[in-house]
């Protein structure tokens, strides 16, 4: 086997990487002769995850070493472009990148910071960067598909918001039914996910750690303690991603202004 | 649901004829289109005034910038000679009761929907002024019913009735028969007439109907593309069309 041949694990992930990338060729290849084309579109896929896991892998090895702090600047980094990738779906909605990086932020930097200090996340660079931007691209996510949701939960309902307005009521309680169902949508997935856990699937860092030698009791133990910290950490991020965006599709008079084929000129006329 | 007291009564019978709603050159712009055009309109307290026009002439768009729904992009409304932007939205919208062409009631209850105006400031209806409300829109023992088993003729009513419920100074009314049933449409036509003049609310009713307009209505205004074309006595106003 290929762990006999290499003596490091460098020249091993090598060859290992190798086998994987020759796999996927195979499957472009005939996925072309069953006239499907992506040999363009996955290559470039291909070529752009290795090179990014592999920087973050150089990061993480020069990180190794030094004081815990030096995380801060790289979860920060993380934050900030997952902001921008939540945010992205979700461009008619005044200032929504501000609600991202707001509630992804806070609701993920608290989780991290507690469970770090409580010592559920492990006080060492290993532990906070690799799980830490778990909690992030899992908050990232959720709150994507809440915004989504609530964009087009308030398109499809403008008459009763529009109603609601007319009888005076102010923009949070017009849009709160929405807001509910906006901020569910966005969790079911994370619920999915803790439901099937271990029926229909073994998860990355359980497969990982068991992979390493760990215990795989305590392996199992440590990915629902994940996964529970991923909840919290979405459902925070999505909850106060919810509370700061509800006003944002209304106006100062209190207007409705997120309407079906609205442009974005009006979520900057929101703005003001 | 407070009745207007015998003395109120009197003091808006004096008060009748006196500016209550003043439009000054009103307009809203749309994605450069000029949905209503600088239009001035007097409607005194107890007028009951027809918003006539073809269909797309921006009769709706005039009647939601009326009570702010949407923001004019120029020109200037007045209630009893007070610019509206000086009232805070919320009090503006209870004081123009709007019926639209749809009911959109909320999901739950007759009676939560009735509720839900006077909730917004704090006020919490009893059964019994719930049920004087649905006794005025002939849905008397409605309170408790499911929305989802209304007519829309029903649905319609029960929205007529969580207008009232606010204790509007004007109805805003736009179409609000459009979307029923020829049956249901006259049973709606008279409650709203017989509402209007018992409470000698004033009106503002948009219909595309010309009948309908001349039925209820002692004035009328007849947009076209935006523009006010006439306003007037209905008979004079709505013959010239
Ligand atoms: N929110 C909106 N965005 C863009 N155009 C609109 C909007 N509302 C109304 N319009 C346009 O304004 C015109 C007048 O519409 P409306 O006021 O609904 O007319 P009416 O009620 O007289 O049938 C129509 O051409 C309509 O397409
Ligand atoms: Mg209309």
């Amino acid at each position: 086997m290929l762990t006999d041949l290499f003596a490091t694990d460098l020249q091993l992930g090598a060859a290992q990487a190798l086998i994987t990338v020759v796999l996927a060729l195979g499957v472009i290849l005939y996925a072309r002769r069953q006239n499907i084309h992506m040999a363009q579109e996955t290559g470039f896929a291909l070529l752009r995850g290795i090179v990014q896991v592999l920087a973050m892998g150089s990061v993480l090895f020069l990180l190794l070493d030094q004081p815990l702090w030096a995380a801060v600047p790289v979860l920060l980094a993380m934050q900030l472009a997952g902001s921008s990738i939540a945010a992205r779906r979700s461009k008619a909605i005044a200032r929504v990148w501000w609600v991202c990086f707001r509630g992804i932020g806070i609701g993920s930097g608290l989780l991290i910071v507690t469970m770090t200090i409580l010592g559920v996340i492990d006080w060492e660079m290993g532990a906070v960067i690799p799980v830490g931007s778990m909690i992030i691209a899992n908050a990232m996510n959720t709150v994507a598909l809440s915004l989504d949701r609530f964009q087009s939960e308030i398109e499809s309902h403008v008459g009763e918001i529009d109603a609601a307005l007319a009888l005076g009521a102010d923009p949070r309680t017009a849009v709160r039914p929405h807001v509910q169902a906006a901020t569910e949508a966005g969790l079911i997935p994370q619920l999915n996910s803790l439901r099937s856990l271990g029926i229909v699937w073994i998860p990355g860092l359980m497969t990982g750690m068991i992979l390493a030698g760990t215990d795989p009791i305590y392996a199992a133990l440590y990915q629902f303690v994940v996964l529970a910290m991923l909840f919290s950490g979405s459902g925070l991020s999505t909850l106060i991603s919810m509370f700061l965006v509800r006003t944002h599709v209304f106006s100062p008079a209190m207007q409705l202004i997120l309407r079906p084929g609205a442009e974005v000129e009006d979520a900057a006329q929101a703005a003001t | 649901m407070k009745h207007k007291s015998e003395t109120e009564a009197v003091t808006m019978k004096q008060n009748q004829g006196f500016v209550y709603l003043r439009t000054e050159e009103l307009s809203w712009q749309r994605n450069g289109q000029q949905i209503v055009e600088e239009i001035s309109v007097e409607v005194s307290r107890g007028d009951i005034v027809a918003v006539a026009g073809p269909s797309g002439a921006g009769k709706s768009s005039f009647l939601r910038l009326l009570n702010r729904l949407t923001e004019p992009t120029s020109g200037k409304v007045y209630l009893e000679g007070q610019d509206y932007t000086e009232i805070a939205p919320q009090e503006l919208r209870r004081r123009l009761g709007m019926v639209m062409q749809l009911p959109y009631l909320f999901p739950g209850t007759v009676a939560e929907n009735i509720r839900f105006g006077p909730a917004q400031r704090g006020q919490q209806l009893g059964d019994s002024e719930i049920s004087e409300l649905l006794e005025r829109v002939s849905l008397g023992g409605y309170a408790a019913r499911d929305i989802s088993n209304l007519s829309v003729g029903e649905a319609q009513r029960v929205s007529l009735a969580r207008t009232l419920a606010n204790d509007p100074e004007v109805l805003l009314l736009d179409e609000p028969t459009s979307a029923l049933d020829r049956a249901a449409e006259q049973e709606v036509e008279e409650l709203i007439r017989e509402i209007i003049t018992a409470q000698q609310l004033t009106c503002l009713i948009v219909t595309h109907n010309m009948e309908q307009a001349r039925r209820m209505a002692e004035r009328a205004m007849l947009i076209r593309e935006g523009r006010l074309i006439a306003m007037g006595p209905a008979k004079e106003v709505l013959n010239a069309d």
